[in-house]
């Protein structure tokens, strides 16, 4: 039995062929957990029993005695449907029903070896272990099961949650769960199934979430009941980062409702009954505040020094008979989340507990502590991982935990602390604003001999890092990522363009930044697809034409062009005003084209046809990919077209969705197509993949429609 | 502080609150029904949608003062008796991203739905651009709209209506 086990399992003691290590974790019901392999001890190391609490692991699978499977996750589910895509892969390889499948988020815990949901990463780096954890499972479940039948474990079959014998025999997997717990070695193979055996893998799924959200029973941190939770906000300076000078809270205190006024760093927090009289005890507070770092900033002066960074011309390529040049301006964003940053904590003596949906719990839990003067003991924290309305980057910042942790121990009692939308959109951290310079450098005959873009950018804070994500991404050890590290891996162009070069200029501008979904390729990939535009403007070809002239022959960037450009007939007679546009991004290991039309004829630009075309490789669930990706075109239309952020003063002038012009349902056509291009069956990331080449696409449409290439976003912008 | 007194999901309900307080805080604060959402508190977002005598309006505005004798409904009400077509609708064509707007977007497109059984993209656009979604699932939204109509048309339960 020990050969043909040998013979079964690529890789005895639980590390298969592509270098996912599972264990089982000591427990009175199969627990499998896995992790992937970059760092994985030497093979026999996995000989000794690990557990849980010694090896950093990337998730687990846990059996229950009612046969339900309950799969832990170190990811946040914020609108980007991973749990369901993670229910699909598990209920795939264990063969259970999708519905038998609970997905968690896992508190935050220093065991767990990304912590993080961001750079489009969670299903490139847990289909692996998903895959190897849930089949050791299987493999454990069935040799149970033979084990009690004393039959030969191979003639077993799995369906439904249940093993099967020939002979009609069926155990629940529930039933299973305590013995398989304890099987000493699987008599069955281990190995994931071929990709070409799926059957739920691939099919387009509906969410797993679905019904809880339109029965309004999905909770998000702030539906939780936790009893006597007050509610709470917080008087906010009206510049960034402003500072409490003194406050008078006379009237506010005698204010109906009100339990506590609290002074933060960031401002005055009261406490109340319901939100709606902290609301209005907080405007009753008078406050005078000493104005934040940026107060003699607006506008003019950022963009002017932002201009000013880019400095002198290179020298251009030998035999350089001509150099075009672009500039392109972008303004900041709010990342605008619709559930506003929120948190629920309970602060008692030598604890704390928190509810949030953070991007990175682990931050989290070490920023609270240190706030609560925590800073070697940060397991003191305990943070409770929700759902979250909507991420975007903006949740890899937790000032809301912050302050509801220090209103709470101040008040000795549990607060849900909630943002108004206007702190949301005036005191968060931006999408930074930018000034671009592109150079393409012309050589006889039409041939373009390089292309240097420099990128002049406020300094991003990434303070809670990218470090083991990068090492990850990059599969070598990156002691401290920067943005000016993470710029340096993710800027390039596809094309041969001769010599092609990408700089950052950082500059320090005392904004606060965040990372936003694509991160700068947000910037520095829309501008570079707008201007690959130009060119062929200026070389008199058809912009189409020429990215095909210059794309590797079998990319997947030009398969997906191709797609669009066929689907979407490319060249095709249009109205008067009428125009179409296109652009490409090859990041997160996959590739998407989008090719849009935009009618002009009425002054305003309206988008009536999106089509994309994405390689994604494998597509775990079509469905939850077509709607990233639409939403990420609706985004890019919106921040393309009229959401900018303008700064006077070093304040924020927008302060809802009135003035921050999100497309609404009105500006948006009512197809946006997309078709998935499958070259291999890699996995590849989705969420942040959709916004460059729409945006640019878009761009690429009004520059055709109207003669006028657009230089500054939003296009629609009203003026400072 | 009086006693407000209105039927909310089709029970009578009395609090003692301030007379301008606006019903999405009583609703969520005192009691605890927490399908509408706060997005904005100014009128301006569409996540606390809900209906004041079958009609869609917003909780975040209107003080608990005025609803004596009057029928709110939220998202919690309209399920109540099994699925509502337009629910239903929303879960087959995967409407839902982050969810957060979802309650406010359904209960809008009910009201539309309710006054206009054969909806066109002008009306849609007009009924629902008040509504915002910050995740974009404005196509399947309008989607979703269309096949509730085509399912109430068919006389697919119309409970909780
Ligand atoms: S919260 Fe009521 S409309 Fe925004
Ligand atoms: S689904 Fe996230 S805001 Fe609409």
């Amino acid at each position: 039995m020990a050969d043909a086990l040998e013979a079964d399992t690529a890789a005895p003691g639980g590390l298969d062929r592509r270098g996912f290590l599972t264990w089982v974790v000591a427990s009175p019901t199969l627990m499998i957990a896995a992790r992937m392999g970059l760092d994985v001890p030497a093979a026999d190391a996995t000989e000794v029993p690990v557990t849980a609490t010694e090896t950093p692991l990337s998730l687990y699978i846990a059996l229950q005695l009612d046969g339900r499977v309950v799969t832990t996750l170190p990811r946040t589910e914020m609108g980007q449907g991973i749990t369901t895509a993670v229910a699909m892969l598990v209920a795939e390889e264990l063969d259970v029903a999708l519905d038998a499948v609970d997905v968690r988020s896992a508190d935050a815990d220093p065991r767990w070896l990304i912590q993080l949901t961001g750079l489009s990463s969670t299903m490139r780096y847990l289909t692996g272990p998903l895959r190897a954890a849930a089949a050791e499972a299987r493999a454990r479940l069935v040799t149970a099961a033979a084990l009690r039948w004393r039959v030969l474990a191979p003639t077993l079959t799995t369906s439904q949650g249940e093993v099967r014998a020939p002979d009609g025999r069926r155990l629940g997997y529930g039933e299973l769960a305590e013995e398989a717990a304890r099987v000493l070695l699987p008599l069955v193979s281990t190995r994931p199934k071929p990709e070409s055996q799926y059957t739920v893998v691939g099919r387009p799924t509906g969410r797993i979430d679905a019904l809880d959200i339109v029965t309004g029973a999905a909770r998000y941190a702030l539906d939780l009941d936790l009893p006597g939770a007050l509610p709470t906000v917080v008087a906010r300076p009206p510049t960034l980062r402003g500072a409490v000078q003194s406050f008078n809270d006379g009237v506010a205190r005698t204010m109906p409702g009100v339990v506590g006024v609290v002074w933060l760093p960031s401002g005055v927090a009261v406490a109340a009954r319901t939100f709606a009289q902290a609301f209005a005890a907080r405007d009753a507070l008078q406050v005078s505040w000493t104005p934040g770092p940026a107060s003699t900033l607006s506008d003019v002066d950022i963009r002017s020094r932002l201009r000013d960074a880019i400095g002198p011309r290179p020298l251009p390529p030998l035999l350089t008979t001509r150099t075009v040049e672009g500039r392109f301006d972008f303004p900041y964003l709010a990342h605008a989340p619709m559930e506003t940053q929120s948190c629920l904590a309970h602060v008692r003596g030598t604890s704390a507990e928190v509810w949030l949906g953070a991007q990175d719990p682990k931050y989290a839990q070490r920023e609270v502590a240190r706030a609560l003067g925590w800073d070697l003991t940060p397991q003191r924290v305990t943070v409770h991982v929700t759902r979250a309305g909507g991420g975007f980057g903006r949740r890899f910042f937790n000032q809301a935990a912050v302050e509801a942790a220090l209103v709470s121990r101040a008040i000795g009692q549990p607060v849900k602390l909630m943002w108004s939308r206007n702190d949301d959109m005036r005191h968060g951290h931006f999408r930074p604003a930018s000034h671009h310079r592109i150079l393409a450098h012309l050589g006889l005959g039409g041939s373009i001999l390089g292309w240097h873009h420099r990128a002049a950018i406020p300094t991003v804070e990434l303070p809670h890092g990218f470090g083991d994500v990068l090492t990850a991404l990059l599969g070598e050890a990156l002691p401290d990522a920067t943005s000016a590290v993470f710029f340096a891996i993710s800027q390039r162009i596809p094309y041969r363009f001769g010599f092609a070069s990408h700089e950052l200029r950082e500059v320090p501008i005392p904004i606060p930044t965040a990372s936003f979904r694509s991160v700068f390729t947000s910037q520095v990939g829309v501008a570079n697809e707008v201007f690959v535009d130009q060119l062929a403007r200026e070389l008199q070809v058809d912009p189409v034409a020429l990215r095909r002239s210059r794309l590797p022959s079998n990319s997947r960037l030009k398969a997906v062009l191709d797609k669009v450009v066929s689907v979407g007939q490319w060249g095709r007679a249009l109205p008067p005003g009428v125009a179409q546009g296109v652009a490409v991004l090859e990041e997160w290991e996959s590739a998407i084209a989008h090719l849009i039309e935009v009618d002009v004829s009425s002054g305003t630009p309206r988008v009536l046809r999106v089509v994309i075309a994405a390689d994604v490789g494998l597509p775990i669930n079509p469905k939850g990919i077509e709607a990233q990706l639409q939403g990420a075109a609706v985004d890019a239309m919106s921040t393309t077209l009229s959401a900018g952020l303008h700064i006077d003063s070093g304040a924020v002038r927008e302060g809802s969705f009135a003035d921050y012009r999100w497309l609404r349902m009105k500006h948006v056509p009512s197809d946006i197509q997309v078709h998935l291009v499958r070259s291999d069956d890699r996995v590849g990331g989705v969420g942040e993949l959709g916004y460059p080449s729409a945006a640019a696409a878009l761009t690429n449409a009004i520059a055709r429609a109207t003669g006028t290439m657009p230089t500054r976003f939003p296009i629609l912008d009203e003026g400072v | 502080m009086l006693a407000h007194q209105f039927i909310l999901n089709g029970q009578t309900v009395t609090v003692e609150t301030p007379s301008d307080l606006p019903l999405l805080w009583v609703l969520r604060d005192v009691l605890g029904v927490r399908g509408p959402k706060y997005g904005c508190g100014v009128g301006v977002c569409g996540a606390c949608t809900s209906h004041l005598d079958g009609e869609a309006f917003r909780p975040c505005i209107h003080p608990v003062g005025s609803l004596s004798g009057h029928e709110v409904m939220t998202i919690e009400g309209l399920g109540a008796q099994g699925l509502h077509p337009v629910q239903q609708a929303w879960i087959d064509e995967d409407v839902a991203q982050c969810g957060f707007c979802q309650p406010g977007q359904i209960m809008a497109a009910v009201a539309l739905l309710r006054k206009n059984a054969h909806p066109t993209d002008a009306d849609i656009d007009a009924a629902m651009s008040e509504n915002v979604c910050r995740c974009g699932t404005y196509v399947r939204i309008r989607a979703a709209i269309k096949r509730a109509a085509l399912l109430l048309r068919s006389g697919a339960g119309v409970t909780g209506g």
